[in-house]
């Protein structure tokens, strides 16, 4: 249990960070006890990694301090934070693949001997270093023969042996199984056990609540708060997550006018869209779901939940193990995008940088781009018709640009984001996937959004939404499908959609 | 006056002004150094000066290069385009055949295979290098500099094969006109660029694929959710950039009337790429300029022709040559023209 008869080993107090265009902290203030796993958690964007990278040092905060052991320190690069005292373990692993196990331990400080590496040593030193975290393999194997896991043992093998105070683990769960993730807690354990502070960056709440003895949750570049976590229900966590009181959800009128909507869209049977058994190891479990005419499906679910897992099958991004996908009842093979959008889908991505915009193409170009591949290369749309097509869309969606011939990338990113959508109603999809459409844009953007996704279900359009603000898939879907840990764990008709209910079954209970 | 100053200001901001006005400068400067640089003589019906030979020399360079910059566009590059040139060079000679017969004194013109048949078999053979480094490139995944490295290197071997290590001299002087006649006064091998410049102009421009290459330059996996082939796009401009350098390899063995499998088209690449960056085109791909290209090998060729009207020891030649290079590459960069502006003092130029 945590040690907070010395004081806290590490002490953020108003660290701020900002990167052009967005407040990433704001006033956050952190600590971290010897002796204690802590859970920092928060939705995209949050401010989640751009304080970790403060406290290794990759950037520095602009205003705030940051105390070690009581000692103020300015960490100004990765090494020197390691220095310190303080190590990380990324996601993506950064070792080497192509060395051995004892290597890529004491790769730059290996013990030399008569000027000569001392192979043996180094290697018996692996095998004690390991077996402290009850990792017994041939350290002399290739780093790449062994599984991430593994890999990711050795890495910590590796940051611990340099001495550490502190460990943070960005998202280390993101890609174990269930039994590897099993083995990394108990190592964890361990290691806290003997006095090491650790810290934890992850999105599955399940394994927040199995490892962390306390929780800090981000929301918006803001400390949200800071709780014991087994004093904290999981809904609460969620709540805290979104940033909202369950309580709190009132709706102004044109929000009311949205919601009721959004609820009477459902009286066609024509369905457009279905998928049986779909599914792909890793990343969604089997799921079942159709999305009939003039409908919105909604897909409810934190980040990881597997929500976009499942619009990327749909749209052949990633070709599904097993399962079908029929469009108006007959059953398509989705193995690319250009499948898909030739059985009329449309899909907004997520990550609008770099799956979306086309950056240094001109707003006429980028809206017209899906359109044309659809075309294919020789049917060449005629100069006047593009600027038809893209200055209709601009002046229907209210697109801020000087003209069609503007760079997209000088547009802010609530027109980005209406360009992404202009680039599919120029195909004029039946069926349109939109993977959280209004992300990074201000609130008035955001209503303009939802009331466009109501008046294309109105004409007729399926539509599938996609956002991990739960009050927007409940407001304008007539069907949401909730998603947990790569798996469709519920679904909710019609007068049941409400955020309260979505969130006790996202923690579990019912 | 006001529209004058609109179309100035129009050209100053496209990309081809920097190219444009390093080419003028050079020219400039040998016209100050020899007054009679622009002079043009007619001799033989045929047009002869500087700025013809510049035009004449820089032309397989200009080829080569209308291939090369689609390639990169695609954030793609070709290493491979000058042991290509030595292929195309090697299979149209081997085809043709290197025999002088003489009958009564007179040499008779002979061929192995028809000339046109000859023509076809070495860009068809290019073309399918290129296909090969398409495919290495878009299916196999290997990175563009690896995978044409493998042609840059086993191409002079494959060239050397086809003439069985010896160099084939030619005799068959129709050929010879590709690469050294003369048509309506000019070189017939600027007909050829021309030709092929403006063939490839219309159909980028005029088909959808110019701005789908340029899109999967800037964002391949935003152009795959758009459902654009980029594999496919990738695949056809090596195709294209392959047959491209078996043309300039018909030129450069028509005009050395020789195929030398160790040195036609040595160190092309290079120029070709430098032609394509000079021209604006970015190495980390997107927008594409042909035309940037084509004043990207004439700049080339201009600025060797003044090292050596300065009489620029040689040994130093290639020195003054990069240095010079390197200052035209910073001048097109829009940070650098502000940082200088900013030290001179001098009013900064809205662009």
């Amino acid at each position: 249990m945590p040690d907070n008869s010395k004081g806290p080993i590490l002490e953020m107090k108003g660290i701020n960070k900002s990167f052009p265009g967005v407040k990433a902290l704001s006033g956050v203030d952190f600590r971290l006890f010897r002796g204690e796993v802590h859970a920092l958690m928060g939705q995209n964007g949050a401010g989640k990694s751009t304080l970790i990278k403060v406290i290794t040092g990759v950037n520095r905060q602009e205003a705030g301090e940051i105390r070690l052991g009581g000692k103020l320190i300015r960490p100004d690069s990765p090494l020197d934070a390691q220095r310190l005292g303080i190590s990380t373990v990324y996601q993506e692993i950064n070792l080497c693949p192509n060395l051995s196990v004892a290597e890529n331990i004491y790769i730059g400080r290996q013990p030399i001997r008569f000027g000569k590496i001392d192979w043996k040593e180094m290697n018996d030193k692996s095998n004690k270093l390991l077996s402290t975290l009850n990792v017994s393999i041939d350290v002399t194997q290739l780093l790449s023969s062994y599984s991430v896991a593994i890999q990711q043992m050795v890495a910590i093998a590796r940051v611990l042996d340099i001495s550490a105070k502190i460990l943070i683990l960005d998202e280390p769960t993101s890609s174990l199984d269930e039994n590897e993730v099993k083995l990394l807690f108990g190592v964890l354990k361990k290691l806290r056990d003997n006095g090491l502070a650790i810290l934890f960056v992850t999105h599955f709440l399940d394994q927040a609540y199995e490892i962390s003895d306390r929780i800090t949750v981000l929301k918006n570049g803001n400390k949200e708060g800071e709780y014991i976590s087994r004093d904290l229900a999981k809904v609460e966590l969620i709540s805290k997550m979104l940033g909202k009181e369950l309580s709190e959800f009132s709706y102004s009128q044109k929000e009311t006018v949205i919601n009721t909507e959004g609820k009477k869209i459902r009286d066609s049977k024509e369905v457009l869209l279905k998928a049986e058994n779909l599914a792909r190891k890793g990343s969604i479990a089997p799921v079942d779901l159709d999305i009939s005419r003039g409908e919105i499906l909604g897909f409810a679910g934190l980040l990881g939940s597997g929500r976009t897992e499942t619009a990327r099958l749909l749209f052949g991004i990633d070709k599904a193990d097993q399962g079908d996908i029929f469009i108006k009842g007959k059953k398509k093979n989705m193995n690319n995008p250009s499948n898909a959008i030739n059985a009329g889908l449309g899909f907004c991505p997520e990550d609008r940088k770099v799956e979306g915009i086309i950056d240094q193409l001109s707003v006429r170009e980028n809206i017209i781009l899906a359109l044309q591949g659809k075309k294919g290369i020789f049917k060449n749309m005629p100069m006047k018709k593009q600027q038809e097509t893209a200055e209709n869309l601009i002046k229907m969606l209210g697109i801020i640009t000087t003209g069609t011939e503007q760079e997209v990338r000088r547009l802010s990113g609530g027109n980005q984001q209406k360009v992404m959508l202009a680039r599919w109603l120029a195909t004029d999809p039946e069926i349109l996937i939109l993977d959280e459409p209004t992300r990074g844009i201000d609130v008035g953007a955001k209503l303009e959004i939802m009331e466009l996704v109501l008046n294309l279900a109105k004409k007729g359009m399926a539509l599938l939404f996609i956002s991990s603000e739960i009050d927007e898939v409940v407001r304008c879907s007539s069907k949401v499908e909730v998603f947990k840990d790569r798996e469709k764990i519920n679904e909710l008709t019609g007068g049941d959609i409400d955020v309260n209910s979505i969130m006790h079954i996202i923690a579990g209970g019912n | 006056m006001g529209e004058i100053s609109v179309i100035w200001k129009k050209f100053y901001s496209s990309r081809i002004f920097w190219p444009v006005a390093a080419l003028v400068f050079f020219l400039l400067v040998n016209l100050i150094i020899k007054a009679d640089f622009f002079t043009i003589e007619i001799k033989d019906g045929h047009l002869y000066g500087n700025i013809i030979d510049i035009i004449k020399n820089s032309i397989p360079i200009m080829l080569i290069s209308i291939g090369l910059t689609l390639v990169i566009a695609t954030k793609g590059i070709d290493i491979s385009v000058g042991s290509l040139v030595a292929i195309s060079s090697a299979v149209v000679a081997v085809m043709i055949g290197g025999n002088l017969v003489m009958v009564n004194g007179h040499q008779e013109f002979v061929t192995l295979f028809p000339m046109p048949v000859a023509i076809l078999g070495a860009l068809l053979v290019t073309s399918i290098a290129g296909m090969w480094n398409g495919m290495l490139v878009s299916r196999v995944g290997i990175q563009p500099i690896i995978a044409t490295l493998i042609l840059f290197i086993a191409g002079r071997g494959i060239a050397q094969l086809i003439t069985t290590g010896q160099i084939v001299y030619l005799y068959y002087e129709p050929f010879f006109f590709l690469g050294s006649g003369y048509l309506f006064g000019l070189p017939f091998s600027l007909y050829i660029v021309i030709f092929v410049l403006v063939i490839t102009m219309f159909i980028v421009r005029k088909t959808a694929i110019g701005m789908f290459i340029e899109s999967v330059g800037i964002n391949p996996t935003a152009s795959r959710f758009s459902g654009i082939n980029a594999k496919n796009i990738i695949f056809w401009c090596y195709v294209f950039c392959g047959f491209c350098s078996g043309i300039a390899g018909l030129v450069v063995c028509s005009n050395i009337k020789s195929a030398d499998g160790n040195n036609a088209g040595l160190l092309m690449e290079l120029d070709a790429i430098l032609s394509v960056v000079l021209g604006g085109t970015s190495l980390s791909g997107g927008k594409f300029y042909l035309m940037g290209s084509m004043i990207g090998a004439l700049i080339i060729q201009t600025l060797s022709v003044t090292i050596w009207s300065f009489n620029v020891p040689p040994q130093i030649s290639l020195v003054v040559k990069a240095f010079v290079i390197y200052i035209i590459c910073l001048l097109q960069s829009g940070k650098f023209r502000k940082g200088l502006f900013r030290i001179f003092g001098g009013k900064e130029i809205v662009s």
